[in-house]
């Protein structure tokens, strides 16, 4: 066998990290796909919310977090499986793995790109909710910060476990199976925060609901970050 | 450049590769013939980073995988039955992007030269996904060559092609492998790997049964020697 040479560097974290998530705006840019899909299911949902449970504007207000984190959650989870597959089905996931890259580069490029797309959508649903459910306290800046850590640990482990489903050919069942008891913590804290937010309650209050998001965040990127090169490796 | 030492790999209980001991040198076109099972897409899966060998050693430029595969991946470019490219980039956005994965000084020029390295100058703001199969294939060896790889490892290109689409592969394939880069290509199509390559090794069974050089072809030619080793090998099994 020859010596080993000079090591090579891989290129730089960040450079690969905002090359996939540019890749990603671009090609949903062109394409129009995965935001169509997760709009349009997202709408749905709360329509038929509206039209299925008939309350009084007093009930209503009371199931607006739920109704919220129901819609993000299962919109969020359709944008994932879809921008996963993408990268399975011309191979393209081979393509980023043969790069000479840090591959948790390439998971905080993905996992940035479904962020976005899940602030988005709920970008988009939130308006539309308060005019349905007249609720028009839905922008109370406690909400949206709730709203961006929800998405934040969803998007982290969601695309980890994305990358995991994508390569079964169950991916579509799957994922869910997997992420919703996963992501339980996380679902009852956001429902939770952005229930009190909504009712007024004190920040003093809701501290701690918003401390196990910010936790919750905060463990599940790290430990994608661990295993993430485990995953993907044949 | 590439060498592999007593290259096993298992799924579980089933070995696909036995013991492989493979060396390519600098500048040599190799094609591995086989029939379908062989392990083929195996070996070139381990050599290109993408799996991990059970046992044995591989070194390619040098450097050993799995443990430089960052610099391994560096060296290689590969070229698979798939185009590993985005349906809903365009041509050049998509060179442009593996560009940046490899960290490419000078990369729209060298999107543009690639670009017509392949034929595909003219084409270079459309979608990948409204292109033929061949040109797909035109633009993965694009993106195959674009960093400028030592080592080329091509995985049965010529799948799925029609007779046009396989001599403009085969030409552009000359044409990025006249610069002396090691090639190692897979291949079900006998004519075509005898038009391109220097050496032809024959793996059966996880096993490389026979290897032969283009000067040394019997005059019968390529097909004659990949029978006759196939002949060889099951007489072998049998025996045992």
């Amino acid at each position: 066998m020859n010596t080993t040479p000079e090591p090579l560097q891989a290129t730089p974290f960040l450079r690969v990290m905002f090359a996939v998530i540019w890749k990603d705006l671009s090609a949903e840019w062109r394409s129009r796909e995965l935001l169509s899909a997760m709009l349009v299911f997202a709408l749905i949902v709360i329509f038929i919310f509206n039209f299925a449970l008939e309350l009084d504007p007093k009930s209503r207000a009371g199931i607006t977090a739920g109704v919220l984190w129901v819609t993000f959650t299962f919109a969020g989870t359709i944008g994932l499986n879809r921008s996963l597959a993408m990268e399975k089905d011309r191979g393209c996931l081979d393509g980023l793995l043969l790069a000479p890259v840090d591959r948790t580069a390439i998971y905080f490029g993905k996992m940035i790109a479904n962020l976005i797309f899940m602030l988005v959508v709920a970008a988009i649903v939130l308006p539309v909710y308060a005019v349905l459910y007249n609720n028009f306290h839905l922008f109370h800046p406690g909400l949206l910060l709730v709203i961006v850590l929800g998405s934040v640990g969803y998007a982290a482990v969601g695309t980890l476990l994305a990358t995991m489903t994508v390569q079964t050919r169950t991916r579509d069942i799957l994922l869910p199976i997997l992420l919703f008891p996963l992501a339980i913590p996380l679902i009852v804290a956001s429902v939770k925060a952005s229930s009190g937010f909504l009712g007024g309650q004190s920040w003093s209050d809701l501290r701690d609901w918003v401390n196990l998001l910010v936790v919750y965040d905060v463990v599940f990127i790290a430990a994608a970050f661990m295993v993430f090169d485990f995953v993907v490796e044949e | 450049m590439i060498e592999t030492r007593r290259l096993v790999k298992r799924f579980g209980m089933k070995t696909v590769l036995r013991q492989i001991d493979l060396q390519i040198a600098q500048g040599e076109f190799v094609a591995l013939l086989g029939p379908n099972g062989a392990g083929k897409t195996t070996l070139l899966r381990i050599l290109a980073s993408l799996a991990r060998p059970s046992l044995g050693q591989v070194m390619i430029a040098g450097y050993s995988l799995p443990w430089q595969a960052s610099a391994v991946r560096r060296k290689l470019g590969v070229v698979s039955h798939q185009p590993l490219l985005y349906g809903d980039l365009s041509a050049e956005d998509n060179l442009r992007f593996f560009g940046r994965l490899y960290g490419l000084a000078g990369l729209e020029a060298r999107v543009t030269e690639t670009l017509a390295l392949v034929g595909l100058e003219h084409r270079r703001h459309e979608l990948v996904r409204t292109f033929s199969r061949g040109m797909q294939q035109r633009l993965a060896i694009g993106r195959a060559v674009l960093h400028r790889p030592e080592v080329l490892l091509l995985d049965e290109p010529h799948t799925g092609l029609d007779q046009d689409a396989c001599e403009m592969l085969e030409a552009v394939l000359r044409q990025v492998t006249r610069a002396g880069q090691t090639v190692l290509m897979t291949s079900h199509d006998l004519a075509r790997a005898a038009a391109l390559a220097g050496r032809f090794d024959v793996l059966v069974r996880g096993k490389i049964a026979a290897s032969i050089t283009s000067q040394d072809l019997p005059p019968d030619g390529l097909l004659a020697f990949y029978r006759q080793a196939l002949e060889n090998n099951e007489r072998e099994a049998g025996k045992l």
